[in-house]
């Protein structure tokens, strides 16, 4: 049965196509397709009704993106989504520190929801809708 | 007519390799030997690309607007002077010399410095403060280290040679490669995966497919046991890391700080009354630990699912903890990740000149250190700071959005060579030389060992190193301190001679 919203741990980090993206430049085409986007397991893909590189939206208590959806490719992720360590995923990154200097990057809850309709921004476009430049 | 350069450094992560060979035509390097698949990208495509700055800007209107050296070193010495309180943040992937003037500098304005060790292993600084920290150069793992443990890190991805330049994968003096075992265990995968498709495809017409399973932790295996090196990967999630290595716990998320208690536990032979912990059998944990102990010598890496999970520098401090408790019984070492070239050395350099390695404070005219209220974020969340200035480090890009919207009400000068996500947001824009492409200088790699970078490339006209635009800033700023210290005696002298 496809399911409307999934509840999952947000999981941040790097991925060697990222590494790699962000030396080529992070106005490259390679950062946008390696970054702006989130890893799911393939049967939350399933669930969801989605297909690789289908638009989701990820929500947390902190702010919303949009990204491509995209298979985790090593194992399972049950319960998890993974993104890559970027400007997409910071946009829903808590700046809480705990009292120690290090923001909430990762191990808190979002929804995943299909976004057909909502565009994946550019760097360029969600800095100015991020921070007005 | 291309040059070789041989040995050079790679100024990307804190693995700091030095066996790379550049070939170098007509000014630009055409071709990178020994380098990772990200040491490619940035030396021979990255570093040169359409992304680079090639001029001063200044914001005007709105827009940045080219403009000279001069006129954008002055409008940063007046940003910097008038802010009462400016934050002084990155580093991280410059040269020592740069970051020790950059101290100079804060100090100078009475301001806040900090590093981009905040966000990533800020945690496990404040923890080997706490606690001390039994460890070892990357040299003595890579000959000595007989069961190595990455713990919450994926080296294939952020640090791509770590594997087979200091641990599994390398010839050391005592401990061989196990690079062929590798090898075989894959072609066996490979079978194996061949013979599955084959019995799925003939059953795929009667049988449903099943739903996925959840992840399920699989029992050690016999390797655990064998002689030569092994490798164990505990990660939430499973990597390209964890597929080269011998076994693989998959945790839970949030729950190291459990499963570091129970295999100090363990190691120190007390019994648990519990089946689980962080989603791992005991019993599993208990053949790790006599894994752990029957080694000569073990070696526990650690990264950013440690510091910036639940816990944070808890979670170092424990893991230090049963690194202390297995000292007891074998030789164990345990090191962090280190993720930019020269974080290390920004922590170290920080320390050696102020006595603390990050979250700063000079307000008060001297050195003042405090995790949580110095570091950047927290002094961003606050709004505490009225100006920025970022030099090689991208917060535009790794700093939560709050943060950086918080940076935005004010002015922010910004010191890279590229245009990442903080310099298109800049107020007054520098470009810079690549460190360890165009400029020469010291680096400390992740086991705090100083590297000299090379300069192979020269950069474009017009572009200064790092280290000479931050020491003109500072020029500049002692010049504009000077000059109104000298109008306000001019003025007290004035209102004086009124009196009189």
């Amino acid at each position: 049965m496809v399911e409307q919203k999934l509840r999952v741990t947000l999981i941040t980090g790097r991925t060697i196509d990222q590494g790699v993206a962000k030396e080529l430049g992070k106005g490259s085409q390679e950062y946008f397709d390696n970054v702006a986007v989130c890893f799911l397991d393939s049967s939350d893909i399933k669930r969801l009704g989605l297909k690789n590189g289908m638009n989701v939206q990820v929500t947390s208590p902190y702010g919303s993106i949009v990204v491509k959806a995209k298979k985790y490719p090593y194992g399972t992720l049950s319960g998890m989504v993974f993104m890559p360590c970027g400007l997409w995923a910071n946009a829903i990154c808590s700046d809480a520190t705990d009292s120690i200097g290090m923001p909430t990057f990762r191990g808190f809850t979002v929804e995943v929801e299909p976004a057909p309709d909502k565009p994946v921004l550019t760097l360029d476009e969600l800095l100015k809708q991020e921070f007005g430049k | 007519m291309a040059e070789i350069f041989k040995s050079v450094v790679c100024p990307i992560c804190g693995c700091l390799c030095d066996d790379l060979e550049a070939t170098v035509e007509n000014n630009e390097i055409v071709k990178m030997k020994n380098g990772c698949a990200v040491c490619e990208a940035k030396m021979v495509h990255g570093y040169k690309s359409d992304e680079r700055i090639l001029e001063p800007y200044i914001r005007k209107d709105g827009k940045l607007v080219p403009v000279s050296m001069d006129e954008a070193i002055c409008k940063a010495a007046q940003i910097l002077t008038d802010a009462k309180y400016p934050l002084l943040f990155g580093w991280t992937s410059s040269v020592s010399e740069t970051q020790h003037v950059g101290v100079e500098l804060a100090e100078e304005l009475g301001g806040a410095l900090d590093n981009c060790c905040s966000v990533c292993h800020g945690p496990s600084v404040m923890a080997i403060q706490e606690i001390g920290i039994p460890t070892a150069t990357l040299g003595q793992i890579r000959h000595r280290a007989d069961l190595i443990v990455y713990w919450a890190c994926d080296p294939w991805s952020s640090h791509p040679r770590h594997v087979e330049r200091y641990t599994a994968f390398t010839d050391g003096r005592f401990e061989k490669s196990e690079f062929k075992e590798y090898v075989q265990k894959l072609k066996a995968k490979a079978s194996q995966k061949k013979v599955d498709a084959a019995i799925r495809r003939t059953q795929v017409r009667y049988q449903p497919s099943q739903p996925p399973k959840a992840a399920i932790v699989e029992a050690p295996p016999q390797s655990l046991a064998k002689a030569g090196r092994k490798m164990i990967v505990f990660d939430v999630r499973k990597t390209m890391t964890a597929e080269v290595a011998d076994y693989f716990v998959q945790v839970e998320p949030n729950t190291d700080y459990e499963i570091f208690g129970a295999l100090r536990c363990l190691v120190n032979d007390q019994e648990l009354d519990i089946d689980k912990v962080g989603g791992v059998p005991v019993e599993y944990l208990k053949e790790i630990v006599d894994a752990m102990v029957n080694a000569d010598f073990g070696a526990i890496f650690f990264g950013l699912g440690l510091t910036q999970s639940v816990g944070r520098f808890r979670n170092i401090e424990i893991a230090i903890a049963m690194t202390r408790d297995l000292n007891r019984k074998t030789k164990f070492v345990i090191a962090p990740m280190r993720g930019h070239f020269n974080v290390t050395g920004a922590n170290t350099v920080f320390a050696w000149q102020t006595g603390y390695p990050f979250a700063l404070d000079f307000s008060q005219g001297y050195p003042q250190y405090n995790p949580g209220e110095f570091t950047a974020n927290d002094l961003l969340r606050r709004g505490d700071n009225d100006a920025t200035l970022v030099i090689s480090a991208d917060p535009g890009a790794h700093f939560p959005k709050s943060s950086i919207q918080n940076m935005m009400k004010h002015p922010l000068i910004t010191i890279n060579p590229d245009w990442n996500a903080i310099s298109r947001l800049g107020d007054v824009v520098f470009p810079t030389q690549w460190c360890g492409i165009e400029q020469a200088g010291t680096a400390y790699r992740m086991d705090s060992i100083p590297v000299t970078l090379k300069k192979i490339v020269e950069a474009p006209k017009g572009i200064l190193a790092d280290e000479e635009i931050v020491r003109r800033i500072l020029e500049k700023v002692r010049d504009i301190k000077a000059q109104k210290n000298e109008k306000d005696i001019q003025g007290q002298q004035q209102i004086l001679e009124r009196k009189m």
